[in-house]
């Protein structure tokens, strides 16, 4: 179990993570969302005891990261995969990890065989490619056999063998009943790997729930209703219990399927030019909740969707 | 113990310590031939300090060995992996100047006996036996001086972070500000003698024995007040002041 509270860091007057508060449940994976910028990964380095927070703090099972004992055999994390020596081998790189927190010799060569590295556990990890990087860096973070781990955006860069491969490898650890964090800006992605979902935006918590929950809002059904006199419909839809919003020179209206509003606006005898069911997708929910929190916008009219816009991370 | 294993295997599983290694002997030993081979019995017979002429260029590369020890530690975020495996900085910083500072001291010891072993070996007929303290100060004593600006240099490396930063503040400072501070007016002199690298020097080539001593053999004398051993006590208790200022930035700073 891994407990936020108040947690805060700023940086001069720039607040990177403000008052953030949120609980990522033990035996379960949850995702970590946010766009870019939203402060995730400084929110992930405060948890693991590499940042100083400027206010709260974190605790893992009731501890600081830094008054844990031998951390690898509690917590696993992988930050950057790049954060290894180019010229050491992969099995020196575990080696000296495994060596910092006592652990078995042998248990480097498991962990190379768990992620597929065996083959090139001698050559220098400078020459591997992102895929073998992160591979590496999760063969690092499973050295300790910890209960806990944390992944910053883990599918960063991958190919989509990659990326599967990453899918696949949440899965089974949540499986193992390990309690697995996970940073991503893309909901799609966290929607396949998460059932838990923190949300942040400009450091800001935007919301926590279930994955389920939290889709189930995103898509929420809406229908689009355009006609040249539409008062009276309004008027008989507030009263049968739908939400209305004006769209330009028509109405959203959720709450209510198109049968029924059809039926409505019959009784009320509008003129419809347009009944159609309008289904929100993820991204777009997601850009909804977070829209007002991205730090750095695009002024780009009729911009693509952010499914295609964020190849990049950190 | 562990912190130490752990350091030893980081240290010699990247190539820059070995190739530090390797220039720092070729260049100490190579000096200890050429004087050995150019010395004239009739001008300026060969001696003990004049075998460790190249003393002063292994350091530099010595410090620089220590200094990459760290910084490519920053420069490749692996301190931040050692930080996440062992959160306790101060002993993870304190166990990497003593490997490095172990290092540097064998390092001093081959290159100084080698020196003398094979200016011994050119001018068999010389007499370089080791008799005095002086002697056993000038040959053994590059050891210790190794090790102790490694540690000054892993602390400036932890300070500054940057490879080319620290290595050139260690460089600016060892070879153009020491020297140089001498050209300051009225207390040029006095300031000198206060500098840390040439107090350490004090050790090695302090207090000579004055019928062996000539000042155009050797590494240039230390003019340092202070006797060879107060000297490098003085120097010791700089490195280690170093090292805890950087062992506090360290651990209050984001890594």
């Amino acid at each position: 179990m891994i407990e936020a509270v108040g947690l805060t860091k700023s940086y001069g007057k720039t607040l990177a993570v403000d008052n953030l508060s949120f609980s990522v449940p033990t035996g379960r994976v949850t995702g970590f969302l946010g766009p870019n910028g939203a402060g995730k990964s400084t929110t992930m380095r405060m948890i693991l005891g590499l940042d100083t927070p400027t206010g709260g703090s974190a605790l893992i099972d009731g501890k600081r990261y830094r008054d844990l004992h031998q951390p690898l055999r509690t917590v696993g994390a992988l930050l950057d995969a790049k954060w290894v020596h180019p010229n050491r081998s992969a099995r020196a790189h575990l080696q000296w990890l495994a060596r910092s927190n006592k652990l078995p010799a042998k248990r480097v060569d498991e962990v190379l065989e768990i992620v597929g590295l065996t083959a090139v556990a001698g050559k220098r990890a400078g020459g591997f490619s992102l895929g073998m990087s992160q591979r590496l860096g999760i063969a690092a973070a499973l050295l300790g056999d910890p209960q806990v781990l944390l992944f910053d955006e883990p599918v960063n860069g991958l190919d989509p063998e990659g990326i599967l491969w990453i899918r696949k490898f949440m899965h089974r650890l949540a499986e193992e009943g390990r309690t697995v964090f996970v940073s991503s800006h893309l909901l799609s992605e966290m929607a396949l790997t998460a059932q838990e979902l923190v949300v942040i935006g400009r450091g800001k918590l935007i919301s926590q729930s279930s994955t389920e929950d939290f889709v189930a809002q995103a898509t929420e059904n809406t229908v689009l209703v355009r006609g040249p006199q539409l008062g009276h419909l309004r008027t008989a839809l507030g009263q049968a219990g739908a939400s209305v919003r004006d769209e330009g020179a028509g109405l959203v209206v959720s709450g209510m399927d198109c049968a029924d509003i059809g039926e409505l606006a019959a009784r009320t005898q509008t003129v419809l030019h347009e009944l159609s069911p309008q289904r929100g997708s993820l991204e777009e929910a997601f850009m909804q909740l977070t829209g007002d929190s991205v730090e750095y916008h695009t002024e780009i009219a009729d911009a693509p969707t952010p499914a295609t816009l964020v190849p990049a991370g950190k | 113990m562990t912190l130490l294993a752990v350091e030893r295997i980081k240290l010699f599983t990247t190539r820059s310590p070995w190739w530090c290694t390797l220039i720092a002997l070729v260049l100490t030993i190579g000096f200890g031939a050429l004087m050995a081979g150019t010395s004239d019995e009739a001008i300026a017979p060969l001696n003990v300090a004049a075998t460790q002429f190249g003393y002063g260029f292994g350091l530099v590369v010595v410090m620089v060995m220590a200094t990459l020890a760290i910084t490519t530690e920053y420069r490749f975020s692996t301190i931040r992996a050692t930080f996440l495996a062992v959160p306790n900085r101060p002993s993870t910083l304190v166990a990497k100047a003593t490997v490095v500072a172990v290092l540097a001291a064998v390092v001093g010891e081959i290159a100084a006996f080698g020196s003398w072993g094979i200016a011994g070996a050119i001018k068999p007929n010389v007499d370089l036996a080791i008799n005095t303290a002086y002697e056993w100060r000038a040959v053994a004593g590059v050891g210790l001086v190794y090790a102790l600006s490694a540690v000054v240099a892993v602390a400036v490396g932890v300070l500054i972070r940057h490879s080319a930063g620290a290595i050139a503040v260690l460089l600016i400072w060892n070879q153009l500000v020491e020297p140089l501070v001498q050209l300051i007016p009225r207390v040029g002199d006095d300031i000198h003698k206060w500098m840390p690298f040439n107090i350490a020097n004090k050790l090695v080539t302090g207090n000579p024995d004055p019928t062996t001593r000539d000042v155009l053999q050797g590494p240039p004398p230390s003019d340092a007040v202070l006797g060879p051993w107060p000297a490098i006590g003085v120097f010791a208790a700089f490195a280690a002041v170093l090292l805890g200022i950087a062992i506090v930035v360290a651990n209050r700073r984001d890594a």
